[in-house]
């Protein structure tokens, strides 16, 4: 079973009570929430996710809810819980279903220790996958959205976890988070892409979510092994263009990009030698997605030398 | 007695069972194991058992990634305790570490999978002047607090206010005894330092073992308001188990609470670690303590004051009577510490700022 077999109301129905327990890759999620606009983008941007029988065990149990009392009617808010806990302020209704996609990647980012976590997005093609890691506002989402939309698999676009012990990067394959004027770009770049509800004024301006390829999510418990490494930056106006990349840079400034570095201490060492031995290792500017994606079309054909003049 | 009708309980006591749960109580044990911050050591005691691999697919991870927490917290406080011999090496004084740094270095078990959190040191009354400046030769400096708090540290409290290492974001607390000057109780902290044994490898010295389980009952039962029950309670019987084989220990036990002041503080962590984690204590031991314990009423509150702070904290869904006793305990570890005058000026500076 999987979420689109349920008409909207019947799984908004399930998700005020006693919730819908779902699987992003190796996580299951038991997701309560009595807020409408939750359920409707739950309903278009994971239609394609499975459902799990409660068999007891979650591993987040997320509830986004309403406060009482009187902030319930004036300036109505939403509150994310997640096993209890409330890591965030409250945040206006109309942004609950931000908060909760915010939330899964706090949860995520807090508990699943057992990964190397990496704050980057990470895509395949023909059993390669590539880590793209820039800070936010670098237009990482907008490149992971327009290659996800011209047949690259999508294993996350925000959190890429890495099982220390195999070194292959594993997917939960969650819907890509657009900002401001990549909403529109992506609309008219990839055809039938299902965005969902632009949520305007958040901490990081207006956002909506794209739907994840139904492949990807067919495909999320394929683990994936990364062979580049690339720090993308959209420049306005800026010629494509992909530089080869020092790897001992790589590996420090990928570093830098990790949540538990730190926490993993040598294994983490260790996997991150390994990852940058493999991977070929760019930065990359842009302006035009259509470019961009023929250069990481190159890439994956196993021909950058000659296409990209490294 | 009744006992806290939480799982993390049967985790400490019979890990042997885990294994039977169901996936509906798995889920269930990790929360409520993560709340009181034991997940960590729930991994240690079945992977001390090798019972990890018995444990289903999906709880083995969270538990893995708290251990991998755990051994980061322990990497820390081994080079957070290196940092701290180099910056006092001017200072020239015997330096104790208590708690989490103690239980690491000196490789206690319980030191396993225990979550830290800040390091504490108790050095001579005397030489606290120079410690301090040494630590802040060092880099270590004020955590941003207000004039108030500041002033309640130093004027009240057996510790000075946390000195912060904003480059490694650590802290450590320099206490110059174990419980609050202003307190009913009052060890002699002199006698704390001359007892103290040497850590081997290390600059550092330990307390001595009948003065460790004591501290850890002061801290649980005089000083404290319970809110890391499970860990501290899961301390003070670790530790009796590893100590309480050393031939003389309990006679040492015995003799030194009154001696400290502290029999009181022993009666419960020994009632409370016994009657849950099955803590071993000798016959002849507990005839005596049992008399340092208070009258009927006095211990049937404490009862179910302490049955319900171990109890699983469910935030979104707090039982009736919960609230309260947490605010018994926290209202008791302040009437403890302080007298009632300067209870109240601290209680009415504190209602004015909110």
């Amino acid at each position: 079973m999987k979420v689109s077999d349920f008409t909207e109301s019947s799984i908004a129905r399930q998700l005020r009570r006693p919730g819908i327990w779902f699987r992003t890759g190796p996580f299951c999620t038991h997701l309560q929430t009595p807020i409408e606009s939750v359920a409707r983008a739950f309903h278009a941007l994971y239609a394609d996710f499975p459902l799990v029988e409660n068999d007891g065990f979650a591993d987040f149990h997320v509830r986004v809810a309403s406060p009482r009392g009187f902030r319930r009617w004036h300036r109505p808010q939403a509150l994310f819980f997640c096993d209890g806990e409330r890591p965030f302020k409250p945040l206006d209704r109309r942004q609950a279903f931000a908060m909760f996609e915010w939330g899964f990647n706090w949860c995520v980012s807090s508990y699943a220790h057992q990964y190397v976590i990496i704050h980057a997005a990470i895509i395949e093609r023909r059993g390669r996958a590539a880590i793209l890691a820039a800070p936010p506002g670098s237009g990482k989402s907008t490149l992971t959205a327009a290659l996800i939309g011209r047949g690259w698999r999508l294993l996350s676009d925000e959190l890429t976890l890495i099982d220390p012990s195999r070194g292959l990067a594993v997917a939960i394959a969650r819907p890509v988070s657009l900002k401001n004027a990549s909403i529109d770009l992506i609309r008219g770049f990839t055809a039938g892409a299902v965005i969902g509800p632009r949520i305007e004024d958040t901490a990081k301006g207006a956002v909506a979510h794209l739907k994840p390829p139904a492949d990807s999510v067919y495909r999320m418990d394929e683990p994936a092994l990364p062979y580049w490494v690339v720090f993308p930056k959209f420049q306005p106006g800026a010629n494509t263009s992909l530089a080869s990349y020092p790897k001992a840079n790589a590996f420090l400034r990928l570093a830098d990009h990790a949540f538990n570095y730190c926490q993993h201490g040598v294994r983490a060492f260790h996997t991150f030698a390994e990852l940058i031995d493999r991977c070929a290792c760019y930065e990359f500017t842009y302006s035009n997605l259509d470019e961009a994606v023929a250069v990481f079309d190159a890439l994956a054909s196993g021909a950058p030398a000659a296409t990209v003049g490294v | 007695m009744r006992r806290p009708d939480d799982l993390v309980l049967l985790a400490l006591t019979h890990p042997d069972e885990l294994p039977k749960l169901h996936l509906a109580d798995w889920d269930l044990l990790i929360r409520q194991a993560r709340s009181a911050g034991m997940l960590g050591r729930i991994h240690a005691a079945l992977d001390e058992a090798a019972l990890l691999d018995a444990a289903p697919r999906a709880p083995r991870a969270h538990l893995a990634a708290a251990a991998i927490i755990a051994s980061s917290q322990e990497r820390v406080v081994r080079w957070e305790v290196r940092c701290i011999e180099r910056a006092l090496s001017e200072a020239g004084t015997e330096t104790i570490l208590l708690k989490g740094a103690a239980y690491v270095l000196a490789g206690f078990p319980i030191a396993r999978g225990r979550l830290q959190s800040d390091i504490d040191i108790l050095v001579p009354w005397p030489k606290l002047k120079d410690v301090e400046a040494s630590l802040r030769r060092h880099g270590w400096q004020d955590l941003k607090l207000e004039k108030y708090d500041q002033r309640f540290y130093r004027q009240w409290s057996h510790e000075l206010p946390p000195l912060y290492h904003p480059q490694r974001s650590t802290v450590v607390d320099v206490h110059h005894n174990i419980l609050p000057r202003t307190g009913r109780l009052r060890p002699d902290s002199r006698k704390l330092l001359d007892a103290a044994q040497s850590i081997p490898g290390t600059r550092f010295k330990r307390l001595s073992d009948p003065d460790m389980v004591l501290h850890a009952a002061a801290h649980m039962f005089q000083d404290g308001d319970l809110n890391a029950g499970w860990r501290e309670l899961s301390d003070i019987d670790g530790m009796v188990r590893l100590l309480g084989k050393r031939v003389g220990f309990w006679e040492e036990l015995l003799q030194r609470a009154p001696e400290m002041d502290l029999a009181r503080p022993l009666f419960y962590a020994l009632r409370y670690s016994n009657r849950f984690l099955y803590t071993p204590i000798p016959a002849s031991a507990a005839s005596t303590i049992q008399k340092w314990g208070p009258t009927g009423a006095v211990l049937r509150v404490m009862d179910a004051t302490v049955l319900r702070a171990l109890s699983p904290r469910r935030p979104e869904k707090t039982r009736p009577g919960t609230e309260a006793a947490r605010w018994f305990l926290y209202a008791r570890s302040h009437w403890l510490r302080m007298p009632p005058l300067l209870l109240a000026r601290h209680l009415t500076h504190k209602l004015l700022k909110v």
